[in-house]
C-alpha cells in the first residue's frame, strides 16, 4: 500500500495541483454566437428561395381567404341574375357565376373553407394518433396489443367507407369532412408515432429522467418529443395538402360541402359543368388549388431537408441536386 | 406458409365481416329511410313499400336474412332503381370501372418505372430537373382540373378524342391518361428515390468490383431490388385508383361504379350502398392479401413462415 502511495508521489508533484492563470482558460472560451437547431433550421430554410416563396405564396393565401370576404363589396351567396356569367373584367375581378355571383369573393372564401378543413383536417388525426400512439408505446403490454390491433383492423377497412359512413351520418359539410379524416388518419398517425416513443423510451436520456422520478407525461412531452418534432412538422407538410386534395375530389363527386358554402372543390366542380363554354369558372379555382398544394409540398420538400443535419453545409441548390 | 396463408384468410374473411356489420347498422340507425327522400309519397305508401321490401321487421332479423342471403352471393334487389338487383348493376358497371382502373395501371407501372430510372440514373442532368419538375407539377394538379385540361387541348382545341362517354376504345384514351398520369408521377419520384437508395448499398459495390458490366450492374442488380418496395403499394393503390376513377368517371360521364355509388349514399339506397361498399372492400382485402403474399415470395430476406 505504502508503495502505491509512494509511487503516486513520485508522478504527481505539487505542482500538478496550482490553478493555472486565468489567461490561459480563456482558449477555451466560446466567442461566437451559439447556433442552436432551430434557429439553424430556420437560417437555413431561408437562404433556400423556392423554400421562401412557397412560404410566401402560402402567407399570401392564408391573407386572401381571411380578408377578401371581410372587405369585399359582394358576399359569397350573393346572386345578382342580370350579372351571369360574366368574364372577368374591372368589377368582378374573377368574373361571375351561372348566378351572377362574384367569383373573387367566393374563390377566397373557399380556400377559406379549404384551408381551414386541411389544417384541421390534418392536426387534428395527428394529435389523437399522439395521444393513441403515445399511451400504446409508453405503456406497452395489452394496452398495447389491443390499441395496435385494433388500428391493424381498422386500416384493412378501406378509407373511402369511413367517408362514406360519416358523410351519410352527419351529412355533407366541413364538420363531417374533418371527422372523417381524423377517425381515417388517426391510426397510421398513431402506428408512426408509437414506433418513435418505442424507439426513444430506453434511451439514456430518459433513463436518467426517470432515475431523477420525473412523470411519464414529462418524460413524452419534455424528452421525446422534442426529438421527434421535425419528423411531425414535415408529415404535417405533407398531411395538410393530403387533406385539402380529398376536400376537393369529394366536394367534386357531390359528397363534400353544400351548397350556399362553398369550397375550392365545390367551385370546381361547378366550373367543370360549364368549362367548355366558360373555361376561367373551372380554372381559376383548379389554379388556386394546385398553387396551395404545390406551395405546401415543395415547402415541406425544403423543410425536410433543412431539419437533415447530415445536408446542413451544403447550398440550397446543391441539397435540391442530391436529394432523394 | 399454409398456416400464414389461412390466419391471414381468416382475418381478411373477418375484415369484411366486420366492414358488412358495422355498415349495416349504421346505415339503419341514419335518420329518414329510402322511401321520403324522392317522390311525393303518402305514409300509407312508404308503409307499404317497407312492408314489401321487410324494412319493418326488427333489425337483428333483418341483419340475419341480409347476412345469409349475402353468404351466398346475393346483394339483393336495389331500393331505387327499381326492378333492379345489386348484383346485376355491378355486373354492368364494375366491367367498365375495371376496364379504365387496368388501363391506366397498365399505362402507369411501365412509364412510372422507366421514368423513376431514367431521372436516378442521371441525377443532377437536364433529364432529371424536368422530370422532377413536371412530377411535382403533376402531383400538384387535382384530377378533375387534369382531366379538364385534357379534354380542353386534346378534345375541344384539337379534336384528336371525343370529348366525353365511353363507346370505342378512343374514348377510353383520355380517361386513362387523366387516371394515370398522377400514378406516373407518383411511381416516377417513389422509384427515383428507391434507385438511389439502392445505389448505395454494398451489394452494388461488390456486382461493381467483381467486374460485372454497367447495364448488368444496373438491371440485375439495382432495378430488381429497387422494385420490391413499389409492391407493397399496390394494394393501396388499388384502392385509391378506385377512389380517383369516381372523378374522372364523373369528369368523362363513364358508365361505372362511381356515379351509382354516389346517388346511392345520397339516396339512402340500403342494398345499393351495402352492396356497393362490401364489393369494394372485399376487393381492397383481398388484393392487399395477394400483394402481401406476393411481397414475401419475391424478397427473401422477408420470410412469413
Amino acid at each position: 500500500m505504502s508503495d502505491i502511495n509512494n509511487r503516486i508521489r513520485n508522478i504527481l508533484t505539487k505542482e500538478d495541483f496550482e490553478p493555472i492563470k486565468k489567461a490561459e482558460l480563456e482558449g477555451d472560451l466560446i466567442v461566437r454566437p451559439v447556433v442552436n437547431y432551430w434557429p439553424d433550421v430556420l437560417r437555413r430554410l431561408m437562404k433556400d428561395r423556392m423554400a421562401v416563396f412557397c412560404l410566401v405564396v402560402i402567407l399570401a393565401m392564408i391573407l386572401l381567404s381571411v380578408f377578401v370576404p371581410i372587405f369585399s363589396p359582394y358576399s359569397f351567396d350573393q346572386t345578382d341574375l342580370l350579372k351571369s356569367n360574366h368574364s372577368p373584367n374591372s368589377q368582378n375581378w374573377f368574373g361571375t357565376d351561372r348566378v351572377g355571383r362574384d367569383l373573387f369573393t367566393r374563390v377566397w372564401y373557399g380556400s377559406r373553407v379549404s384551408l381551414g378543413i386541411g389544417f384541421v383536417g390534418a392536426i387534428l388525426p395527428y394529435l389523437i394518433g399522439m395521444l393513441v400512439g403515445g399511451v400504446s408505446g409508453w405503456f406497452g403490454g395489452w394496452i398495447d396489443m389491443l390499441i395496435m390491433r385494433i388500428i391493424d383492423i381498422g386500416l384493412c377497412i378501406p378509407p373511402m367507407i369511413y367517408f362514406i359512413l360519416i358523410i351519410v351520418y352527419f351529412g355533407g359539410g366541413p364538420f363531417s369532412m374533418i371527422l372523417a379524416f381524423a377517425i381515417m388518419g388517426w391510426m397510421g398517425a398513431a402506428r408512426g408515432f408509437r414506433g418513435r416513443v418505442l424507439q426513444f423510451k430506453n434511451r439514456e436520456f430518459n433513463l436518467a429522467a426517470r432515475t431523477l422520478g420525473a412523470s411519464p407525461m414529462r418524460i413524452v412531452f419534455k424528452h421525446i418529443l422534442p426529438n421527434i418534432t421535425g419528423n411531425l412538422v414535415v408529415g404535417l407538410t405533407a398531411a395538410i395538402p393530403a387533406a385539402i386534395f380529398m376536400e376537393a375530389g369529394l366536394s367534386y363527386i357531390g359528397l363534400g360541402v353544400e351548397p350556399p358554402l362553398t369550397s375550392l372543390g365545390k367551385l370546381s366542380a361547378d366550373g367543370s359543368l360549364v368549362f367548355r363554354t366558360y373555361p376561367y369558372q373551372l380554372f381559376i379555382p383548379g389554379t388556386v388549388i394546385s398553387l396551395i398544394i404545390f406551395s405546401f409540398f415543395m415547402f415541406g420538400n425544403a423543410l425536410r431537408d433543412a431539419l437533415d443535419p447530415r445536408l446542413r453545409d451544403l447550398p440550397a441548390k446543391e441539397r435540391r441536386r442530391l436529394r432523394k | 406458409m399454409k398456416k400464414y396463408i389461412m390466419q391471414r384468410f381468416i382475418i381478411s374473411l373477418f375484415t369484411i365481416w366486420l366492414i358488412a356489420t358495422i355498415c349495416f347498422f349504421l346505415l339503419r340507425a341514419l335518420p329518414g329511410n329510402p322511401f321520403l327522400s324522392t317522390t311525393i309519397m303518402t305514409q300509407e305508401m312508404v308503409d307499404k313499400m317497407m312492408r314489401y321490401y321487410g324494412l319493418d321487421k326488427p333489425l337483428v332479423e333483418q341483419y340475419f336474412t341480409y347476412m345469409s342471403s349475402l353468404l351466398q352471393g346475393d346483394f339483393g334487389y336495389s331500393l331505387k332503381y327499381a326492378g333492379r338487383s345489386v348484383n346485376h348493376i355491378i355486373r354492368t358497371t364494375f366491367p367498365i370501372s375495371a376496364q379504365l382502373g387496368l388501363q391506366a395501371l397498365l399505362f402507369s407501372i411501365p412509364t412510372g418505372l422507366f421514368f423513376g430510372i431514367v431521372s436516378a440514373r442521371r441525377r443532377g442532368k437536364k433529364v432529371d430537373t424536368f422530370l422532377s419538375g413536371s412530377t411535382i407539377l403533376v402531383i400538384s394538379l387535382p384530377a378533375f382540373l387534369i382531366a379538364a385540361i385534357l379534354q380542353y387541348i386534346f378534345a375541344l382545341k384539337l379534336g384528336w378524342f371525343p370529348v366525353a362517354q365511353w363507346r370505342s376504345f378512343t374514348h377510353t384514351i383520355l380517361p386513362t391518361i387523366a387516371l394515370a398520369l398522377p400514378l406516373i408521377a407518383s411511381r416516377t419520384r417513389g422509384m427515383r428515390t428507391l434507385m438511389l437508395e439502392v445505389n448505395e448499398q454494398d451489394y452494388l459495390k461488390t456486382a461493381k468490383a467483381k467486374g460485372l458490366g454497367e447495364g448488368k450492374t444496373v438491371v440485375f442488380h439495382q432495378i430488381r431490388n429497387a422494385i420490391i418496395p413499389m409492391i407493397t403499394g399496390l394494394g393501396q393503390e388499388i384502392a385509391t385508383l378506385l377512389m380517383g376513377s369516381f372523378i374522372i368517371e364523373r369528369a368523362f360521364s363513364i358508365p361505372g361504379m362511381g356515379a351509382y355509388f354516389v346517388n346511392s349514399i345520397i339516396g339512402l339506397d340500403y342494398t345499393m350502398v351495402m352492396g356497393l361498399t362490401i364489393f369494394s372492400a372485399t376487393f381492397v382485402v383481398f388484393a392487399n392479401f395477394i400483394v402481401d403474399l406476393l411481397y414475401g415470395i419475391i424478397d427473401p430476406r422477408i420470410r412469413i413462415i
